[in-house]
């Protein structure tokens, strides 16, 4: 890492952004890439399933949401407004969601509804 | 089976779970020097839908576990076995152990048939247009299989983008399934390259080539895209701005985790 040192101290990080959002953008998945973890989660596949971004209020299946799996947890974003709508971490013991960045799932009574 | 055992079963509503099974491999096939189709046989088979995925998992003896999703490639008509097509990533944790380690007779743990999202049935009338780049062509195929397998007659078109022709999957079953006539047509093109007397596009894919493939099938036609994400982006925005319908196309990004 410290050979990165000088390039940063150069004053480059507009490209230094640039280039971590296409990496970013490069490594992005969408929800049905993740519709295995998202069913542990909410029970049943949910992927076909509505959800609302409480950021700016599009409606989307969940399938359709934007997946970044390579930190330590999964995140899913608004495919409009880029937002988080929920992020979901796994430990030995427990998962967590965090689902603030949703104002609802929709989740079927039984499954194929 | 106890009475208990029984009687809760009967009363209790079958609660689908996603539970990992022991699958046997039972053959498996080169497609290109980088991807091979794996045919699994599953104790706990359930038909799946075209374009669903199942989970992979590998267990090292120190308990460390890898997990990556594969396309199955394979039609549901195929009953209590499924064929998966994994592309070799260098240093991929399970595709490189799946390519050097497993042989036929060895068993994995997979779980599936997981994705509600991008999956197509043969009961659905409307036109089925798909666009494929490298090994997102996998789900792509078994709608293709499916729609064979189950007589579909509305109208499918495939553009398949590869590198170069060795790197095309399923070339001698895309050509078969292009020769039958049946209302499915095949259409590709090489980024990198066509070799002598190629008759299909040699540019990456664009909206001219978009239109030249898919305006025949109209305004009602649904649309399936899969490959690496930069395409699947570059290629629904151009769809969008053609004026198919945002909500008409489904995309699926193969990313660097599909390894």
């Amino acid at each position: 890492m410290a050979v990165d040192e000088p390039t940063k101290q150069a004053g480059s990080q507009p490209s230094e952004d640039a280039e971590a959002m296409a990496l970013d953008r490069a490594l992005t998945l969408d929800g049905n890439a993740v519709a295995g973890l998202l069913e542990e989660v909410f029970g049943w596949e949910i992927t076909a399933q509505l959800t609302q971004c409480a950021n700016c209020g599009h409606v989307a299946e969940c399938g359709a949401l934007l997946a970044f799996v390579g930190g330590p947890g999964t995140v899913l974003r608004c495919s409009v407004c880029k937002e988080v709508v929920v992020r979901i971490v796994r430990t030995d013991r427990a998962t967590y969601v965090d689902a603030r960045g949703a104002s609802f799932f929709r989740l079927p009574v039984s499954p194929d509804i | 089976m106890t009475l208990a055992r029984r009687l809760a079963d009967a009363v209790t509503p079958a609660r689908r779970t996603l539970e990992w099974q022991i699958a046997t491999v039972k053959a498996f096939a080169p497609e290109t020097a980088r991807a091979r189709t794996f045919t699994l046989e599953l104790p706990k088979w359930r038909p799946h839908r075209a374009g669903q995925h199942y989970d992979v998992r590998l267990t090292a003896a120190d308990g460390y576990q890898a997990q990556r999703s594969y396309s199955i490639a394979s039609e549901p008509e195929r009953v209590g076995e499924i064929d998966l097509t994994v592309e070799l990533i260098p240093d991929g944790e399970v595709s490189s152990y799946m390519h050097g380690v497993l042989e036929p007779g060895d068993r994995i743990e997979v779980r599936g048939p997981i994705g509600g999202y991008f999956v197509w049935q043969a009961s659905q009338p409307e036109p089925l247009g798909l666009v494929a780049g490298g090994s997102g062509v996998v789900p792509l195929m078994a709608m293709l299989r499916h729609r064979a397998a189950a007589a579909g007659r509305q109208p499918a078109r495939l553009l398949y983008s590869s590198r170069t022709v060795d790197d095309v999957i399923y070339g001698a079953g895309l050509a078969r399934l292009h020769a039958a006539r049946d209302g499915a047509e095949v259409f590709q093109t090489l980024t990198r390259g066509a070799p002598e007397g190629w008759a299909g596009f040699t540019r990456r894919i664009d909206a001219q080539m978009l239109r030249e493939v898919f305006a025949p099938l109209g305004s009602d036609v649904r649309i399936f895209v899969c490959g690496p994400t930069l395409l699947v982006e570059s290629v629904a925005d151009a769809l969008v701005a053609m004026g198919v319908p945002a909500e008409r196309i489904k995309t699926e990004r193969f990313g660097p985790t599909g390894s």
